[in-house]
């Protein structure tokens, strides 16, 4: 998530919800979110919310475990006092950061306060995300045993001139190895890729592709850089040192990501994430994309329950403070109006296989199918049987498809 | 010679034979506004205390640019010898577009001062009012100013104004409107050199309107020239050319300040107010008689003012049309040239088709919208008027390429023609050629003006020069050319409309009326132009330059193949639905030509030829 806090209402120092809230929770998924602020080093691309030993005055990365189990057990007690009726989480994410800065022992013991709070969901999906530079065989090892049951790893790239335009410090040959631990570990393995670094061509973005394949993950990401206002990477982009991808190259990445990832028995489930089978599709992810229902804990980390979106204090020393206080840590907040939540629905449904039935969309929305279709937009059969589905060109004009469908619908 | 008069005439009881009338002829910058200023200061009429650098100049468009667009008239004494003269200064507009009302200003006048930079020698503006000047009969004082300058060649420039009007280099004075040096002098060589106004005292009243002036508190001021008779307050006028009667409220002389007298009698220059809103009852060129004794005969030289230039005026912000009418309401009131009628652009909305005298006229009036009225206005490619005949031989006059016949075959297309003068220094002949051959102009001859500049005469369609031929003028001479034109008639030319067409459909604010063999150049720069400046579509967009249903040149969009943000986690949704909601506030600011959504700004940047609009279609 970007690094910036968007503008809102200020939250209540308790945290409470309003009543609103808890309208129909019981058929939401709810997920829990935990974001670990610490890089060894800072990414010339990367504007999230994280930092390095020297940046972090006096917040130390070793009672970070602590704070977070704070606000876990907090969140449980808010989202009961607001009314919300008691739900396992289906899901957890560890995010950052670098959550695998941290002990194993550590991501373990944040998982423990998740599961004492709230409960595990007999199926549930435990994902941190892990650098291939910070992990060993033992810590995925631990981690299985700890209850997690699935790792991202960010790869990004397998040229080693883009991974250093990008200021990754990983050799592309460790790959294979943390992918066979993982495996070794019993946990199912995901691959995250960047396309459209400055200075990367078509070429050596299949050869990222092949190799990522190669490794046989049950789940790939792949992203289209974005040059995020105040990076080193925007600075270099401004100064003329690197030049900007064009849009035209980078489609042609992702038509080549979606044709050798299908060649290899993936499938698209939502614009820029690829799956074996439904099995292995992120149900944390596509708790986002549905409108479910997660708390995110940590510096910066988002959170949404029934309509209400809110954000945390930024700074870890901050964050701290406010969870050693017993404050919320939340420092903002959305409390969105139905029309709003319908932009929200329209604009995080279209972007995933799944789709939206047709027939939930306002009168403007449906009236711009016809045109969808025939732009190639949207798949002309699924929109017969009632769902507004992609196709691959929709993909890459995601945007534009979601304004066609909101227009005027959400004026009038 | 006195710097202050004894016995200063009084108004309305004044001897024709103490009266000295006359005008100052002067480029844009050749100081005509500040001698006018060290006269005022010099004859006592205005106190060294109220002076204000440019006196006379009104408008605050007048002052900042140091030009003169509506003229006035001030009544200064002098002493000459034993006697008290009273001198009328007429000031005149110096631009090309106003030639009628410079015409009628010098009309207004027995005699002129020919004013001219000492170092920079006469213009081409200057030459042709010159020309106006001898033929009617004026007698012309030669004089040089800013000859404190540092860069001043008075002897040289003299030599060049006595070969001109004939006489000595001796005879031109020189002086320094700005520290006063030699403006006695010039007043008295007024008195002496130019003759007193004639005119028959018992005939019934005749004035000549050389200015009509809005002022927002008492309505239309009307300048006038009395030839014969004489005018009283309380009586009823009558204007000749539409016999309207009008009762004088005010009758008085400018000294500056409005000063209201007994009368005006023959010789004399004043003003009257009557009370009426718009200048369009009081117009120049039209002469003033009283409906008791009325004249039989109107003075001769009086013409409607004809638009030569037609632009569409349209704001930039379509919510403020309404504002743009009432300006244009208004500014009609104190500009009796400026017509105008509602027009609505498939790009551009809703806005106004409206007419000028000239390309200047249309840039104060655009000016003048911005800062009076705080509009926001974009004008579209100025054109001229073209007199069309079909073969079943029915005649349209065409003032905006939307109405040039599409239906019927074209028998004939006629263009205004003028002639053009450009004074420049002679190592730019060849370049000025070139540019006037390569539009369409026809060499008439070309004479040397002392040892290094040279005048040269072309005969032009004026649709040519309204197309930024100034402006090349300008940049291919480093500013040293100086232009003047005037109307010569018409002529047939094989001229065609060129239409641009944005996936089919057509966008009239681009249309074009162009010669025949420039219409591939203006296809090709007016596509490449677009398809620069709008911005990728979903769908590629192919834009093409038409003469009717002939494609002659074509270019193309291609469609945008990405628009989606990769990431779309639990922080990206509320920044990600904002930016929708730009995107959408954007989109009411989009015009739709077809399915194609073109920005404003895309249109405007293309017809004002700023292709730094490429900025901001990346952003």
């Amino acid at each position: 998530m970007g690094s910036a806090l968007p503008l809102g209402e200020p939250a209540p120092a308790d945290g409470l919800l309003p009543a609103s809230a808890a309208d129909g929770a019981a058929h939401r998924a709810f997920g829990v979110y935990l974001h670990v602020p610490f890089c060894r080093v800072r990414c010339g691309y990367c504007d999230f919310n994280t930092y390095t030993s020297a940046e972090l005055r006096g917040a130390r990365q070793t009672d970070y475990a602590g704070h977070a189990i704070s606000e876990v057990r907090m969140s449980r007690r808010v989202l009961e006092a607001s009314g919300l009726p008691p739900r396992p989480a289906q899901t957890v994410f560890f995010g950052g950061g670098t959550p695998t800065l941290l002990p194993a022992s550590d991501l373990v013991a944040m998982l423990g306060a998740v599961r004492d709070e709230f409960g595990l969901a007999a199926s549930a999906e435990v994902t941190t995300e892990a650098n291939p530079d910070s992990v060993g065989p033992e810590d995925l090892v631990e981690l299985a045993e700890g209850g997690l049951t699935r790792v991202s790893f960010g790869m990004q790239s397998a040229v080693p001139h883009v991974l250093a335009a990008l200021d990754r410090t990983h050799d592309p040959e460790r790959i294979p190895l943390v992918v066979g631990w993982a495996r070794d570990a019993g946990l199912d393995v995901s691959l995250d890729l960047i396309y459209g670094t400055p200075g990367e061509s078509l070429d050596d973005w299949r050869r990222s592709l092949e190799h990522a394949i190669a490794q046989q993950p049950d789940h790939l990401s792949a992203y289209a850089l974005i040059v995020e206002e105040g990076t080193k990477l925007a600075r270099q982009i401004r100064r003329g040192e690197l030049a900007t991808p064009s849009d035209d190259l980078e489609a042609d990445m992702y038509e080549l990501a979606d044709d050798l990832l299908g060649r290899a028995g993936f499938e698209w489930y939502e614009v820029s994430n690829w799956a074996t089978d439904d099995s292995h599709r992120s149900r944390h992810n596509l708790g986002y994309w549905r409108g479910d229902d997660w708390w995110g804990v940590g510096p910066g980390a988002h959170s949404h329950v029934g309509g209400v979106r809110w954000w945390n204090a930024k700074h870890p020393s901050a964050y701290a403070d406010r969870v050693t206080a017993g404050v919320s840590p939340a420092v903002g907040r959305e409390v969105l109006d139905a029309p709003t939540r319908e932009i929200e629905r329209v604009l995080l449904a279209t972007r995933i296989r799944e789709g939206i039935d047709i027939e939930s969309l306002h009168t403007g929305g449906r009236h711009a199918v016809a045109g969808l279709i025939a732009d190639e937009l949207v798949d002309a059969k699924a929109a017969l049987s009632g769902g507004l589905v992609l196709t691959r060109r929709g993909r890459l004009l995601a945007d534009a498809v979601v304004r066609r469908l909101l227009d005027d619908s959400s004026v009038e | 010679m006195s710097p202050r008069a004894v016995n200063p005439p009084v108004p309305a009881a004044t001897d024709p034979a103490l009266i000295r009338n006359f005008c100052i002829i002067a480029h844009i910058d050749h100081g005509k506004s500040t001698l006018a200023d060290r006269m005022l200061q010099i004859t006592g009429i205005v106190s060294d205390r109220d002076m204000r650098a440019q006196y006379l100049d009104r408008m605050d468009i007048e002052r900042e640019r140091g030009i003169t667009i509506k003229s006035q008239a001030v009544r200064m004494p002098w002493q000459l010898g034993d006697t008290s003269y009273a001198l009328n200064m007429i000031d005149t507009p110096g631009h090309v577009d106003f030639s009628y009302e410079v015409s009628r200003s010098l009309a207004a006048c027995e005699g002129a001062i020919l004013l001219v930079d000492a170092a920079q020698g006469i213009e081409a503006q200057t030459l042709a009012n010159l020309y106006l000047a001898l033929e009617n009969d004026l007698e012309i004082i030669p004089v040089l100013n800013k000859i404190d300058l540092p860069a001043a060649d008075p002897d040289k420039y003299a030599k060049e104004l006595a070969d001109l009007i004939g006489g000595s280099p001796d005879d031109v004075l020189k002086v320094s409107g700005k520290t006063g040096v030699g403006v006695e002098e010039l007043l008295d060589r007024v008195v002496e050199r130019i003759p007193a106004p004639t005119g028959v005292a018992d005939a019934p009243p005749r004035a000549m309107i050389f200015d009509s002036v809005y002022d927002s508190y008492r309505g239309v001021v009307t300048y006038v020239r009395m030839i014969d008779g004489k005018l009283n307050p309380r009586e009823r006028i009558q204007m000749m050319s539409t016999r309207a009667t009008h009762e004088i409220l005010e009758i008085g002389v400018s000294a500056p300040e409005p000063l209201p007298t007994k009368g005006l009698g023959v010789g004399e220059v004043g003003y009257l107010i009557t009370g009426v809103k718009d200048v369009r009852q009081s117009k120049v060129g039209d002469t003033v008689t009283t409906a008791a004794k009325s004249a039989t005969e109107p003075l001769a030289g009086y013409t409607e003012p004809l638009p030569m230039v037609f632009s569409g005026l349209y704001p930039i912000d379509g919510s403020d049309y309404p504002e743009l009418r009432e300006a244009l309401d208004k500014l009609k009131l104190s500009d009796a040239a400026l017509v105008y009628e509602p027009e609505t652009s498939v790009a551009l909305g809703f806005g106004f088709r409206a007419g000028f005298l000239g390309l200047l006229h249309l840039e104060i009036v655009t000016e003048r919208l911005r800062r009076e009225f705080g509009l926001d206005i974009i004008n579209t490619a100025p054109s001229v008027v073209y007199e069309v005949t079909t073969e079943d031989k029915k005649t349209v006059t065409v003032t905006n390429p939307s109405e040039f016949p599409t239906g019927a075959k074209i028998a004939e297309v006629r263009e205004p023609m003028v002639r053009a003068a450009i004074l420049a220094p002679k190592d730019y002949v060849g370049t000025i050629m070139e540019l006037c051959q390569s539009r369409r102009g026809t060499l008439l001859g070309m004479e040397y003006l002392g040892e290094d500049r040279v005048e040269i005469r072309y005969n032009m369609p004026l649709g040519e020069i309204v197309f930024d031929f100034f402006d090349q003028l300008k940049s291919k001479t480093a500013g040293y050319a100086s232009l003047d034109y005037e109307p010569t008639g018409d002529q047939a030319a094989d001229l065609v409309k060129v239409d641009i067409l944005l996936q089919g459909e057509q966008v009239d604010a681009f249309s074009a009326i162009v010669h025949r063999e420039k219409a591939y150049a203006y296809g090709v720069l007016m596509t490449g132009r677009l398809r620069e400046l709008i911005p990728r579509q979903q769908f590629e967009v192919p834009i093409q330059a038409a003469i009717g249903a002939r494609i002659i040149a074509r270019e193309s969009i291609r469609a945008m193949r990405k628009d989606v943000l990769a990431k779309c986690y639990g922080g990206d949704i509320s920044r990600k639905r904002k930016l929708l909601e730009k995107q959408k506030e954007g989109k009411k600011r989009m015009k739709m030509v077809g399915r194609v959504e073109v920005p404003q700004e895309a249109f405007i940047a293309a017809l004002s030829g700023d292709t730094e609009g490429k900025e901001a279609k990346k952003k």
